[in-house]
């Protein structure tokens, strides 16, 4: 399968964890994209009509795609730019050459793969019509090449359609039509039945006709001519199979046709088989589908085993063998968008056994998924198998988290986790996913994840911490919840203990004028195996969460929002603190999100530029198309009129130094638990530590009982420093280094025997990150020791950082630990523990894309994911150690194999979508073919670049770190996502 | 005592502009009138203060107190001028001999200190002869100077602007912008970094050394060339505390114009130039490294204990001075010294000089040479 994008790009997946990319040099939108039979080639019409080929060549063990040949048809001198504008092309079986319909109705022949043109192999539009009747074609002329299909069984006939409705057999050999099918109706596409004898052909009526092949007949007149959705108008059907089977009733499957007035919205694709019928219902436009069926050329019935949709927001892939035609769980590809993603967080290293759990919880919840095997299953995956097990969370608006396998190249999802119970929102409780109405006509049927619509945008998670361990998982979302949940394997129904914490305290005089709190649930709810809440903790005032830290061994929860801090006991269910953070002139934190008007009116500024902006460039791309130079000229003065704008309201930014009038200085962005010398040098105790955007951090000692005692004595907190960054940058990290300088441990990590228990007997030391710098700090007297200034010297700041491990490929033995630091660039940082020295920088993500940014996260390992659109993941590595790229294998196929479809989708799609980013993509040919074993297809996704710190490490520093700089660049990246 | 001094040229007898001054020596008091708007030359002023006080062959400091009661020096026309427009309604200058003179008792008051704004014009640079004795730059707290004037483009002006302590906003935006660069291949567009607007009564504006359109070339050392605006801002930002600008004025008409004797010897220094203000601070600048600003940086602030600290910047303050309270003799000690070697070589660095006197600026013991009455007298409140 492949899939093109609108930026050039195209995705070859084949079997979980097969997958090659290619970019093609030009950014342009790939139109079509056709397999060459049994070659491992491809070959992609982009809209410059520029022709590629492209091949997959084994290099040094594992398959690569590369580009070979590209190829623009030149007509005359002088000639129409339309006369060579390809509108549908057909690789023919001999894989010699390839035909090429134009919109001048012209067929042009090239050789394979040198792209010569063969002219006296030109299947002119005046040959055609020689033999057409006077009267039909005084009507209308040829128009041009809608579609070109090959006989199934006599390679040396093809069948051409004209968009006006004519349809001819053209034989190869004689140069000559064979039959004339006369249409009356606006042609869409055509497909030939298996045998040969039948073919059937789309309009933009919304009918399809049926037209017999014989030799005695060579004007033959419509077997049928079917209006599935009449009898009112109906919408074009634009592309239709046919396929028999061997209890004789064929499937039909076409795209489109809805009745215009009452469905004329809808992007269906309707399978109509025997008495069955059933009108898929997409969320998103359809691009693309094919099915896939029976390839063996010597195979009496085409047996169609399942049909591949892609639509704009995701690929969905139905079981057409199994009764009710259910949904096949897609092992790659999943559309991680299907709610908007608010948070993403990783977690190294998963143990077995509660990966098993979530597997089994998760596999409860896929009932409804076909158990066939995904059917796309070209080439081979000759990757090691991934060295750990790796779970990515993703917590989205609509209040899931959705836990993702991402210990290899697919990202897989495992298991979805709602909040939504245990909260009352106006939502439709029950779940019609898949209620099929029997009555209804057209029998729609909703298929696809993608729900881009939140019931309540309340519930969107914000913040997820899951220990390993224990199984514990804490998430706060919009709305100040705070949800601590337990892994059970069980359903069960159960009252989860609500408390609510006053962040305000006595902070008078303050009004919260953003969203109400959720309301909760009374009574014992009902939850499905997997995470289950037994906790909820209520901020008040209810503003979104903005930091959450989880300890699992002492059975504590801490969580900031804009106001202050708490911490929570889940195993006493009680609230140790509260400290409120607000700095008694911030007056805008208080009152919530709607208030700030400024900050809405600016932010309104912004996205009407953007939207201008954006206006400009998607009409730059269609001005390249080629018509009127009106366009051109058009443009040209908005682009003017845009500049001058720009230049009458300069964008100025304010040079002054942070005070703590600022606004927002009390909200919370990070915390932190430690156990560590806060009071004295001698006793170490735990600790909790918060870090503000004012640049303060608060550091609490905490009294935990000992286990015996847990449940009846209280945890007890006590405020023991506050230190106050005179820079006043927001702190963004917190961590203590024990005497070796080591990173104190995971809760719990030392308890199950995975890290050395910290060192005590040497004196800790304080690292506080801020925006700006990175601040090392005795303990317990907090005397600053060394810094590292980012911003001041480079004028970066700091988004993401975490401590990642970094072993060496060549030794087990030796590993260390330096910060991983994404900066507002998007450069990425290592710098080193405990001296706070910069080993290697390179740029990762571009500074424009914010949100890219802004979803990174780190892996323990020294990977990184973040999203490059709203539905797609790019996985980075810093280790040398720890990747994960795609490695596969696909072999070319000796016997032949017959069928091969492909599609074209239309131009019109490429103006449609402006969101994503420039990598995203809309607009896909696609493709499929298969022979019996194995195919050409391949792959997926990605990795990537790795780039060293080893050799750093090891000493080696220049040379090695260019070279793999180098390569970076390509962002060949790119895991996952859904069809956008 | 009471004899009233005809300046002979400029002087007339008008009630209301007349100043009454009550000048102080030792333990003697003599009391004199000057014209309020035309009050003269230092030199003359000078000439008549040793007259009165029968002190001829004496080298004196003069100094007075100003509205906040702070002693500061009186050594050119400027702040003659300066005194004598802002008595209010007496003017009480106090004499001390040349070499009794503690250099750490001018502008001893930490509070009122903020609220002065003695601005360094580039005019006065000018306008100063060498022969005056005008070498206690370090008397005054610097808000801002011109540095590297040696080693810049003469149509570059590196400014310095320091912020500690003080309440002022920095105050000035910059924008995007595009200037022209004279190429190999011609006249170039590139994209510059601009000032935009300045805040009234901001800290930039007060300076008179930055003004709108001049292009920001360097931040601390660091060229702004494709730098971002954000990049920019979060530089300067990050650099507040000691904000060091390379411009490229947008007036070029007020720059400092070297002589062709100046820059073609590199030891001798002439009389027209800045060079004698210049040079111990064009020091500073090749000196310039981050420990160096690192000193100047205020230190972060830790509470132990549940403190509930109400304002932070005060506590920051009485930390500060009781620690010149430990060490103050021995720094006073040293900044005699360093004052000394200034003096020899003009080679001290102004930075350090600065450092010592601030941390020297609360002791109590050192404020002894205004009078516990003289404050009463005029109401000022001075908190030590």
């Amino acid at each position: 399968m492949a899939i093109g994008t609108r930026s050039g790009a195209i995705k070859l997946y084949g079997a979980p964890g097969v997958e090659f990319m290619g970019l093609h040099e030009e950014n342009n939108t790939v139109m079509q994209i056709h397999f060459i039979p049994d070659q491992c080639q491809l070959v992609t019409l982009l809209d410059d009509n520029s022709l590629h080929l492209w091949s997959l060549k084994q290099h040094s063990g594992a398959s690569e795609l590369r580009e070979e040949h590209r190829f623009t048809l030149k007509g005359p001198p002088g000639s129409p730019p339309s006369a060579t504008q390809i509108t549908a092309v057909l690789p023919h079986s001999s894989r010699e050459v390839l035909y090429l319909g134009t919109e001048s109705g012209n067929i042009f022949v090239v050789e394979l793969p040198s792209f010569r043109v063969l002219e006296d192999r030109t299947i002119t539009s005046e040959a055609v019509l020689q033999r057409v009747p006077e009267d039909y074609c005084n009507r209308r002329s040829c128009e041009l090449v809608e579609a070109l299909r090959e006989h199934p069984k006599n390679p040396d006939q093809i069948l051409i359609g004209y968009s006006r409705g004519l349809i001819v057999l053209w034989d190869l050999q004689n140069n000559k039509v064979t039959h004339h099918f006369l249409g009356s109706q606006q042609l869409e596409n055509l497909y030939w039945q298996r045998d040969g004898s039948k073919f059937i052909s789309c309009h933009y009526d919304g009918s399809y006709t049926q037209w017999p092949v014989s030799s005695d007949n060579r004007q033959p007149e419509p077997l049928e001519n079917i209006v599935p959705y009449g009898p009112f108008p109906c919408k074009a059907i634009s592309k239709i199979y046919w396929q028999t089977t061997k209890n004789g009733l064929p499937y039909i499957i076409f795209q489109g046709g809805m009745p215009r007035a009452s469905y004329g919205d809808r992007h269906s694709i309707s399978v109509v088989h025997g008495s069955q019928q059933t009108a898929f219902d997409f969320t998103s436009r359809v691009i693309d589908f094919f099915i896939i069926f029976s390839s063996e050329p010597t195979a009496e019935f085409d047996d169609p085993s399942a049909m591949v949709v892609l639509a704009e927001e995701e690929l969905v892939v139905i079981d057409l063998k199994s009764a009710g035609w259910p949904a096949v769980h897609p092992p790659y590809l999943a559309s991680l968008h299907c709610s908007a993603i608010t948070c993403s967080h990783h977690v190294s290293n998963i143990p077995l056994k509660l990966w098993e759990r979530i597997i089994s919880a998760g596999s409860k919840q896929n009932v409804h998924y076909s158990s066939m095997p995904w059917p796309i299953d070209g080439g081979t995956n000759i990757a090691p198998d991934p060295p750990q097990r790796d779970l990515l969370l993703t917590g989205h608006e609509d209040g899931t988290v959705r836990f993702w396998d991402a210990s290899g190249v697919c990202l897989h999802l495992l298991y979805k986790l709602s909040t939504v119970r245990v909260f009352l929102t106006d939502a439709d409780p029950n779940d019609n996913m898949n209620t099929l109405g029997e009555d209804e006509w057209p029998p729609l049927r909703k298929v696809g994840t993608f729900d881009p619509y939140s019931d309540d945008p309340r519930l969107g998670i914000q913040k997820i911490y899951l220990c390993k361990y224990s199984g514990y998982l804490a998430v706060a979302g919009t709305a100040g919840q705070v949800l601590v949940m337990e892994l059970n394997d069980e359903d069960a129904e159960h009252v989860v203990d609500h408390a609510e914490a006053d962040l305000l305290q006595d902070q008078e005089g303050y009004r919260w004028k953003g969203h109400e709190k959720l309301k909760t649930r009374d009574g014992p709810v009902r939850f499905e195996a997997g995470f289950q809440p037994f906790v909820l903790v209520q901020c008040q005032p209810p503003a979104v969460v903005t930091s959450l830290a989880l300890h699992s061994e002492w059975k504590l929860v801490a969580f900031g929002t804009s106001h202050g801090f708490g911490l929570f006991d889940h195993q006493q269910k009680r609230l140790v603190f509260v400290k409120c953070t607000l700095h008694p002139s911030d007056q805008l934190a208080l009152e919530g999100p709607l208030s700030r008007v400024k900050s809405l009116k600016k932010s309104l500024r912004q996205s009407f530029r953007r939207i201008r902006r954006s206006r400009v460039s998607s009409r730059k791309r269609r001005g390249g198309g080629g018509n009127a130079s009106e366009v051109q000229e058009a443009n040209a003065k908005f682009d003017q009129d845009a500049l001058q704008e720009m230049e009458l309201a300069p964008v100025q930014r304010k040079i002054e130094a942070r005070s703590a009038e600022d606004s927002f200085t009390g909200f919370v962005r990070t915390l932190y638990f430690a156990d560590t010398f806060l009071r004295d040098s001698s006793r170490h105790c735990p600790s909790l530590w918060a870090g503000t955007n004012g640049g303060t951090v608060y550091a609490f000692c905490l009294r935990v009982p000992p286990a015996e005692r847990r449940m009846d004595e209280p945890v007890r907190a006590e405020q023991a420093k506050e230190i106050q960054l005179m820079h006043r940058a927001p702190v963004v990290g917190i961590l203590v280094l024990d005497g070796r300088s080591t990173p104190l441990p995971e809760p719990l990590e030392v308890a199950h025997d995975l890290s050395k228990s910290p060192d005590m007997q040497g004196s800790h030391q304080l690292l506080v990150v801020s925006e700006e710098q990175f601040k090392v700090f005795t303990l317990p007297k907090v005397s600053s020791k060394l810094k590292l200034k980012l911003t001041a010297l480079e004028g970066c700041r700091v988004r993401k950082v975490t401590v990642a491990n970094f072993g060496s490929c060549k030794t087990d033995d030796y590993s260390e630990n330096d910060l991983a630091v994404l900066t507002n660039l998007g450069d990425i940082q290592i710098i080193s523990l405990p001296f706070l020295k910069l080993q290697i920088r390179y740029p990762c993500i571009r500074k424009e894309d914010v949100s890219g940014i802004a979803s990174c996260v780190f892996t323990k390992y020294g990977q990184g994911f973040y999203l490059i659109s709203p539905s797609e993941f790019e996985r980075f590595s810093l280790s040398t150690k720890w990747l994960v790229e795609p490695r596969c294998v696909v072999d070319v196929p000796e016997v032949s194999s017959n069928n091969h479809v492909h599609t074209r989708s239309g131009v019109e799609n490429a103006a449609r979508k402006s969101r994503g980013s420039g990598r995203s993509s809309s607009d896909y040919g696609e493709d499929e073919r298969k022979s019996g074993r194995l195919m050409e297809h391949a792959l997926l996704n990605d990795e990537k670049v790795l780039k060293e710190i080893q050799s750093t490490l090891e000493g080696g520093r220049g040379s090695y770190a260019e070279r793999n700089l180098a390569r970076s660049p390509l962002g060949h990246g790119l895991s996952n996502g859904g069809g956008r | 005592m009471n004899r009233s001094f005809n300046k002979s040229q400029t002087l007339r007898y008008l009630e209301c502009s007349a100043v009454e001054v009550k000048s102080k020596f030792g333990a003697e008091f003599r009391r004199f009138s000057l014209d309020r708007y035309k009050p003269g030359k230092f030199e003359d002023f000078y000439k008549l203060i040793l007259h009165i006080h029968h002190i001829a062959n004496l080298e004196v400091m003069i100094g007075y107190a100003d509205v906040h009661g702070d002693l500061l020096p009186i050594n050119n026309d400027d702040n003659f001028f300066k005194a004598v427009s802002s008595a209010h309604p007496l003017l009480r200058v106090f004499v001390q001999r040349q070499d009794e003179v503690d250099y750490s008792n001018f502008g001893t008051n930490t509070l009122s200190r903020k609220k002065k704004a003695l601005v360094t014009l580039r005019n006065d640079n000018l306008r100063r002869r060498p022969h005056i004795n005008i070498s206690m730059p370090h008397d005054f707290r610097p808000v801002s100077s011109i540095i590297d004037v040696d080693i810049l483009p003469e149509t570059h002006r590196r400014v310095r602007l320091y912020r500690h302590g003080c309440e002022k906003p920095l105050g000035f935006y910059i924008r995007d912008g595009t200037s022209v660069r004279v190429t190999p291949h011609g006249l170039e567009k590139v994209p510059g970094i601009f000032i935009s607007r300045m805040v009234p009564g901001g800290l930039a504006e007060s300076t008179g050394l930055l003004a709108v359109n001049d292009e920001v070339l360097e931040v601390n050392g660091i060229e702004v060339a494709g730098k971002t605006l954000d990049q920019v801002t979060d530089m300067m930002i990050a650099n507040s505390h000691n904000l060091i600008i390379t411009v490229k004025p947008a007036n070029q008409r007020n720059n400092i114009i070297r002589s062709s004797r100046m820059s073609g010897s590199s030891g001798q220094s002439t009389d027209s130039t800045a060079s004698h203000h210049s040079l111990p601070t064009s020091h500073v600048l090749q000196n310039f490294h981050p420990d160096e600003m690192e000193s100047d940086e205020e230190a972060d602030i830790v509470i132990e204990g549940g403190l509930e600290p109400q304002h932070i910047p005060k506590l920051h303050s009485l930390t500060s001075s009781s620690l010149s309270r430990i060490n103050g003799s021995s720094l006073s000690h040293r900044l005699q010294r360093d004052l000394v070697l200034n003096n020899n070589s003009g080679r001290e660095s102004n930075g350090n000089i600065h450092k010592l006197l601030s941390s020297l600026k609360t002791d109590p013991r050192h404020s002894l040479v205004i009078p516990r009455g003289g404050i009463e007298e005029d109401g000022t409140v001075i908190t030590l």
